[in-house]
């Protein structure tokens, strides 16, 4: 350390101390992402003294991230951000390494780069990244910070760090096994956010990570925090081990590079209720297929469909009227999505949607609201 | 059996409460059906459950005054 009166504040608690910023300048972090949670989990991170900070951005500064991502000035508009912040950093902080990756984060670059980092501190702004990031500090065992923000409520946790006592280690797979359908994502863009929010949240996962670094302190391994900033409420949840084995996510490091992160997260689009496949049907004209083979039960007569077998199916499939939205169903719902599969492959711009769940499950929902 | 719950994030957007009460439920999945039933746009969202702020994956007993918190994930960042 060249001059030890910058970190004179923090070495003076005794809970951290000497021992503490020596831990600190021996780290490896690596952000992801150097938008609103990352740039201020960044600021602090280097001005607390870790040593070494990578930077994952392939963004450029936009004058609306201006109002949250205060790392950036005017002057950085249009640059890209991993340089930009990189530069603002070693300014801040000439006695630690910066090293800024303008590139996109993706199964075949994350494994060698996340490698060469202690911790990664997750600031991304979207599903697959962030199943991607969770996955390979799994295969790798890496400490994850994880962060999230929607609105004026933020998400903040610490997964794949084993707690000392019970020796549980839990991801964000456990504690959200598939990525939700995109059509109920709402996006900050569209929806707005407080600036001062991503501040917080960001600053709290900077917090973890030196908690975790130096360990001081009781982590939020195993845990996930909800801030309310509208109520300044907190609430707590734990996160319990599952099975793995129920759980579709790579295991090894060639299941991972085989892994399609941008699918998975947004194949569920394919699927529809029974709730909403009524929904559907009550408001537009459909046109309902059945893959079914012939005589499959359960019967149906409560609405108009054709029959299409699927065995039959990609030979017929030109003769499909496109002109309406198509839902197909099967008993189910697996062999309907093999099949709205094919529909968007042969008819890349019609709207197919595959009954989750299949017949068996709206006939019970449909029953269930008649008793 | 009076159950307590806790709406997060986008869900809100359904409930438009982000707490209420449902009564007569013996677990977390007849628990789902009738917060569907009473609000049916739910069926959209996928949400994790939390039984007295602990993470549930399959269906829990739940117990009177227990308080279930439903947790969407969002990716914002």
């Amino acid at each position: 350390m060249e001059n030890n009166n910058r970190y004179a504040r923090q070495i003076l608690l005794k809970e951290f101390g000497e021992a503490a910023q020596k831990k600190l300048l021996n780290a490896k972090v690596l952000v992801i992402g150097a938008g609103g949670l990352g740039c201020p989990a960044l600021q602090y991170l280097a001005a607390a003294g870790v040593g070494n900070i990578g930077i994952v951005d392939f963004d450029v500064v936009d004058l609306t991230n201006l109002h949250r991502q205060i790392l950036y000035s005017m002057e950085d508009i249009g640059k890209f951000k991993a340089l930009a912040a990189a530069k603002k950093l070693s300014s801040l902080n000439p006695e630690i390494k910066i090293h800024p990756f303008n590139f996109q984060l993706t199964n075949k670059n994350s494994l060698e780069l996340i490698s060469g980092y202690d911790l990664v501190i997750d600031g991304s702004d979207n599903f697959a990244t962030r199943y991607l990031v969770n996955d390979a500090c799994v295969l790798l065992d890496k400490p994850l910070v994880y962060g999230a923000i929607l609105r004026f409520e933020g998400q903040v946790g610490v997964f794949n760090l084993e707690d000392i006592v019970s020796k549980i280690k839990t991801n964000y797979r456990h504690l959200f096994p598939e990525p939700p359908d995109p059509l109920s994502i709402l996006s900050c863009n569209e929806v707005g956010l407080l600036g001062v929010l991503p501040g917080i949240i960001g600053t709290m996962q900077a917090l973890e990570a030196i908690k975790i670094i130096t360990s001081i302190g009781k982590t939020l391994c195993n845990k996930i925090i909800s801030y309310n900033a509208l109520n300044n409420s907190f609430y707590d949840f734990e996160i319990v081990p599952t099975n793995n084995d129920t759980i579709p996510f790579p295991k090894t490091e060639s299941d991972f590079l085989n892994f399609d992160y941008e699918w998975f997260c947004n194949s569920n689009s394919k699927q529809i209720s029974a709730y909403e496949f009524d929904e559907l049907r009550m408001n537009e004209k459909l046109t309902i297929i059945d893959v079914r083979e012939i005589d499959e039960l359960p019967f149906v007569d409560e609405f108009l469909f054709t029959h299409i077998p699927l065995s039959k199916f990609e030979s017929s499939i030109s003769q499909i009227s496109i002109e309406n939205k198509i839902v197909v169903f099967c008993n189910s719902g697996s062999r309907s999505l093999r099949a709205v599969n094919s529909i968007n492959e042969i008819i890349p711009d019609c709207i197919a949607y595959s009954l989750k769940d299949g017949i068996e499950a709206w006939k019970k929902k449909n029953t269930e609201i008649l008793n | 059996m009076k159950i307590n719950i806790l709406v997060f994030g986008q869900l809100y957007d359904i409930t438009k409460v982000s707490q209420l009460t449902i009564y007569e439920v013996n677990n977390t999945e007849q628990l789902t059906r009738k917060l569907i039933e009473q609000f049916p746009e739910l069926s959209k969202f996928k949400f994790s459950i939390a039984v007295n702020k602990k993470i549930v994956q399959q269906n829990t007993i739940l117990n009177n005054e227990d308080t279930v918190a439903l947790l969407p994930a969002f990716s914002g960042g």
